[in-house]
């Protein structure tokens, strides 16, 4: 029928404004996909963060461990626990860990600190643990050895080479002490987290705190953010009491409740943008059908029926949210996913404070689909609804005023 | 054979103060084949009883009897349906679809009736060679002069093949030569295809072209004189 060749012929009758509008639809949609594609890529790098830091995507721990952290509440990882994880295809690795407090002396000097024992290769897979690793060597499983934070080996005074003694409670209340050589210093961006941590091979720190075969989580990681709904589902299907799992969002609530402050901050500044748009398209659709009341009148007068005279207004203003949109994505995919390979490297406090949360000082930016085809389809909604008012334009026009017009 | 039967058509507007009888109390009948002239002062109610006629403006009472219909007793889409099966308008200013070539214009409505694509574009040629502007198939109105944007706008009323056509006042904006000629084209369809042509003019012109004139003032028939004219 003739009413898309109209409709399309009707937008070019005054090119100009038809490209000015369908421009602020091209900016608005550029500009909310790069700021959508900025925010989620700081989330992404913030949660990558966190999660390759230390927690994992998800843990596995026990019920009683998850109220009350002793290595009393630690379990045993179970051939059919271990199949439960191994079937989970969303999971890339995983690493056992035996987590627990204990005093560290040198010499003269003490002080308490987390223990946590590692199987060095699979716990390097998960948290890129060896690239902390300032002075000295990694671990090996089968050695005896700990890696020291910087802040806490200054404090005891100790580099690579000497030796720490370790002594508290162990399993069940037996006695746990060691004497560990140093293998190296880690030095991590956090100024807290170079205060307390000792890492050791699981075997050792089992042996430690006699705590044979124990561990006190499995930390879990999987290919990324998006996939953990699914794993979730997925192992809360297959793990039972006394078993538990839990996603880093309910580990760590505190960076949750930032991302979604942050996300409130950017759906204001994007639904000032869209208001704008919204504006600007609304205009231009008003003046056209004002300006062309009488034409609108002929079309009914000559036969045409109001219903198909309100399609092709509505195709008009639909080809208007198109034509922006597709500019916008043609050229905001290719924008942002530059940016995505190529970071913008940050500088100053900025640069300085990112460090300090452990966060690699740059600008990220995510090329996750949904970034541009929700903001596409938001304007495309919001281009639609100002469809209305010529809908109800074309039903309610006066014949005899609109041929006098 | 009547087209056309008006039964005591009334128009009344009601204004804030007060009601103004547009039309008042018409009762009149139109022949197949008639060329009419519909005249009067400005303000008359001519347009107004025309716009009844043609189903575009609902009369406060009375009826209109097209071949049979009582149109306002039609809904709305059936009013659009009859007004697009039985009526052609030209209008005063042309009002074509800028958007559309010459030939698209005098098209669409056969399209809008669900013509095939062969009979549309044969008797879309054959209007507008009939009314001397084939060579101007493809222009788009804005490429076309006045006289001949109206005589696009005949073609366009033509070309559903209506039991009449209305043309409230199509020689206003036309030079004495234009309209000269465009008398002559309406005059010609008339003959040609037996179509009754009811105008509405000023134009004196038009008047002597008419065969029937029917003068209007004050929303009353003042007289309805028939002339033998060839």
């Amino acid at each position: 029928m003739k009413i898309i060749i109209i409709a399309w012929r009707n937008l070019w009758r005054k090119p100009w404004r038809t490209v000015i509008t369908a421009g602020s639809i091209f900016f608005g949609v550029l500009l909310s996909t790069f700021m959508t594609s900025m925010q989620y890529g700081s989330y992404e790098a913030m949660i990558n963060n966190v999660v390759k830091f230390y927690s994992g995507y998800m843990q596995i721990f026990t019920e009683e461990y998850h109220e009350n952290k002793t290595i009393n509440n630690t379990f045993i990882f179970s051939d059919s626990l271990k199949q439960i994880v191994d079937n989970e295809s969303t999971i890339t690795h995983y690493t056992e860990r035996l987590e627990y407090f204990s005093l560290v002396s040198s010499e003269n000097l003490t002080k308490g600190s987390v223990i946590i024992g590692i199987d060095p290769d699979s716990e390097n897979k998960v948290t890129e643990l060896k690239k902390w690793v300032s002075k000295g060597q990694y671990l090996k499983s089968d050695e005896d050895g700990v890696l020291v934070a910087v802040d806490l080996a200054n404090y005891l005074k100790v580099g690579v080479g000497d030796s720490l003694i370790l002594y508290g409670q162990g399993y069940h209340g037996v006695m746990a002490a060691g004497i560990y050589p140093i293998k190296g210093i880690l030095e991590f961006p956090s100024p807290e987290l170079n205060k307390q941590f000792i890492y050791m091979p699981l075997k050792t720190t089992q042996e430690l705190f006699s705590a044979y075969d124990r561990i006190t989580s499995l930390v879990i990681m999987i290919e990324d953010n998006y996939q953990l709904s699914r794993a979730m589902r997925n192992l809360k299907k297959e793990i039972n009491s006394p078993f538990m799992v839990r996603s880093w969002e309910e580990l760590q609530p505190e960076l949750v409740q930032m991302i979604d402050g942050d996300k409130a901050g950017g759906l204001f500044m994007k639904t000032l943008l869209y208001i704008i748009i919204t504006f600007g398209i609304l205009g231009t659709i008003l003046m056209m059908v004002s300006e062309r009341k009488r034409e609108l009148g002929v079309m009914i007068a000559i036969g045409m029926q109001r219903f198909t005279l309100s399609k092709i207004l509505i195709a008009e203003t639909f080809f208007i949210g198109l034509i922006g949109i597709t500019a916008g994505l043609i050229f905001s995919v290719p924008m942002t996913y530059y940016y995505y390979l190529n970071p913008i490297p940050l500088v100053g406090d900025t640069a300085k404070t990112m460090i300090e949360m452990g966060i690699e000082p740059f600008m990220y930016f995510s090329i996750q689909p949904d970034i541009y085809y929700i903001q596409a389809l938001v304007v495309m909604i919001i281009t639609m609804l100002i469809a209305i008012y010529p809908f109800i334009k074309s039903f309610t026009l006066k014949l005899t005023t609109a041929l006098k017009a | 054979m009547n087209v056309i039967e008006i039964k005591d058509l009334t128009k009344i507007y009601n204004t804030s103060e007060v009601k103004v009888k547009a039309v008042n109390g018409i009762s009149i009948d139109f022949k197949e084949g008639e060329f009419t002239a519909v005249v009067g002062p400005s303000g008359s109610g001519k347009t107004t009883f025309l716009n009844m006629l043609g189903g575009l403006d609902k009369p406060t009472s009375g009826d209109v009897i097209i071949g049979g219909q009582n149109i306002w007793q039609l809904n709305s889409r059936k009013i659009i349906d009859f007004r697009m099966n039985n009526i052609g308008f030209v209008f005063q200013s042309y009002n074509l679809i800028p958007v559309l070539t010459a030939g698209e214009n005098v098209e669409f409505i056969m399209q809008l009736q669900g013509k095939p694509k062969k009979e549309r574009e044969k008797r879309t040629r054959e209007l507008l060679e009939a009314v001397g502007i084939g060579d101007r198939i493809k222009s788009r109105p804005s490429k076309l002069s006045g006289g001949q944007q109206q005589r696009v706008a005949v073609a366009r009323a033509l070309a559903s093949r209506p039991k009449f056509i209305l043309a409230d006042e199509p020689t206003a904006n036309l030079d004495s030569s234009s309209t000269s000629s465009l008398l002559e084209l309406m005059s010609q369809m008339n003959k040609k295809y037996n179509t009754t042509f009811i105008f509405a003019t000023h134009d004196q012109r038009v008047m002597d072209k008419a065969r029937r004139i029917i003068t209007i003032e004050d929303g009353k028939i003042l007289s309805d004189e028939h002339f033998d004219r060839k």
